[in-house]
């Protein structure tokens, strides 16, 4: 992972903007008179995060759970190593998977490498688009886990330390 | 639910402002009308869908490990009869994101958020020294790209 850089004016505009953009026909504007700079400047630096990286995207993070997408599990893969970046790039492009990543194994408990996270509002949905994944990813899998949640013991925002 | 809580339009909404939201002057005026909404209908209704917990963000996203910092998912085979024992020492942890209970040896799962790299592994060993139990570590190696929308 690289690590970029971000100068004091950078830092000021994440800190005024991480907990949201004012809802404000200038929103940037906005931003540029509580972080001190032209509004102009504000923009460019957010194009230049975006274009970085640092920036993921711009827009409206919809709720889960409000949509009625109750229902998650987090599923796991015993990939062959030499498929795992054709598949895991696969099972990333399903429209249902939420977060798609490749960790270590940990034998004998854990064999899996492939991590791909599935949201449903029913759990037969659910079971509908484990089935899609593996319709995917069997000829070069051998094995496979599904992890329910049944309780959440913590639940924090991410706050981003600047 | 979804059904009771949005239009149509909040619909609309939701499935085309997850990404793109145009870095412009007039950026909710940009926005509404290629949905063919007035620039205060927009606002209004962003606003409501915050208000009501339908989204739950609106602005950049940030990635906090392009930043310097880190994020860890872990997992524990936690004693039945230790679990909430347990759960409590986690969660008392600030670093700790979130933490959930999961039907598997490794019963319970959570995700580590700090400062930087090096914070990650002093945490994973405050947890084992005050639990006794073996905290696995399962960082993310590889990213797969994921698209950007959740179907409202």
């Amino acid at each position: 992972m690289t690590h970029l850089t971000l100068d004091e004016a950078d830092r000021r505009i994440v800190a005024a903007t991480q907990a949201g953009l004012p809802l404000d026909p200038r929103p940037y504007e906005r931003v540029a008179t509580a972080v001190g700079i032209p509004t102009s400047e504000v923009v460019t630096r957010l194009g230049r995060m975006l274009e970085t990286g640092v920036v993921r995207r711009i827009g409206l993070v919809p709720n889960h759970y409000a949509l009625g997408l109750t229902e998650n599990a987090m599923t796991v893969w015993d990939v062959d190593d030499r498929e795992l970046l054709r598949l895991g790039a696969e099972v990333g492009a399903l429209d249902f998977v939420t977060h798609c990543y490749e960790r270590p194994r940990r034998p004998p408990l854990w064999p899996y490498n492939l991590f791909a996270m599935v949201h449903g509002t029913t759990a037969e949905e659910v079971a509908g688009k484990i089935a899609a994944i593996a319709r995917l990813v069997d000829p070069h899998c051998r094995g496979r886990d599904v992890l329910v949640s049944t309780r959440i013991l913590k639940k924090t925002g991410l706050r981003i330390p600047t | 639910m979804a059904d009771d809580m949005i239009d149509d339009t909040d619909r609309d909404i939701l499935n085309a402002l997850q990404g793109g939201f145009p870095l412009t002057e007039r950026p909710f005026a940009d926005a509404a009308q290629d949905l063919g909404l007035a620039e205060a209908d927009l606002i209004g209704r962003i606003g409501a869908m915050l208000d009501g917990g339908v989204a739950s963000r609106f602005g950049p996203m940030f990635d906090a490990e392009r930043m310097g910092g880190a994020f860890c998912l872990c997992a524990m085979a936690v004693p039945r009869e230790r679990f909430e024992a347990v759960a409590g020492l986690v969660d008392a942890h600030p670093e700790v994101a979130h933490n959930y209970e999961r039907r598997h040896a490794l019963n319970m799962w959570f995700v580590l958020a700090t400062g930087s790299p090096e914070r990650i592994g002093a945490v994973v060993a405050d947890i084992e020294r005050e639990t006794g139990l073996a905290v696995l570590a399962f960082p993310k190696l590889r990213e797969f790209f994921i698209g950007l929308r959740i179907a409202a």
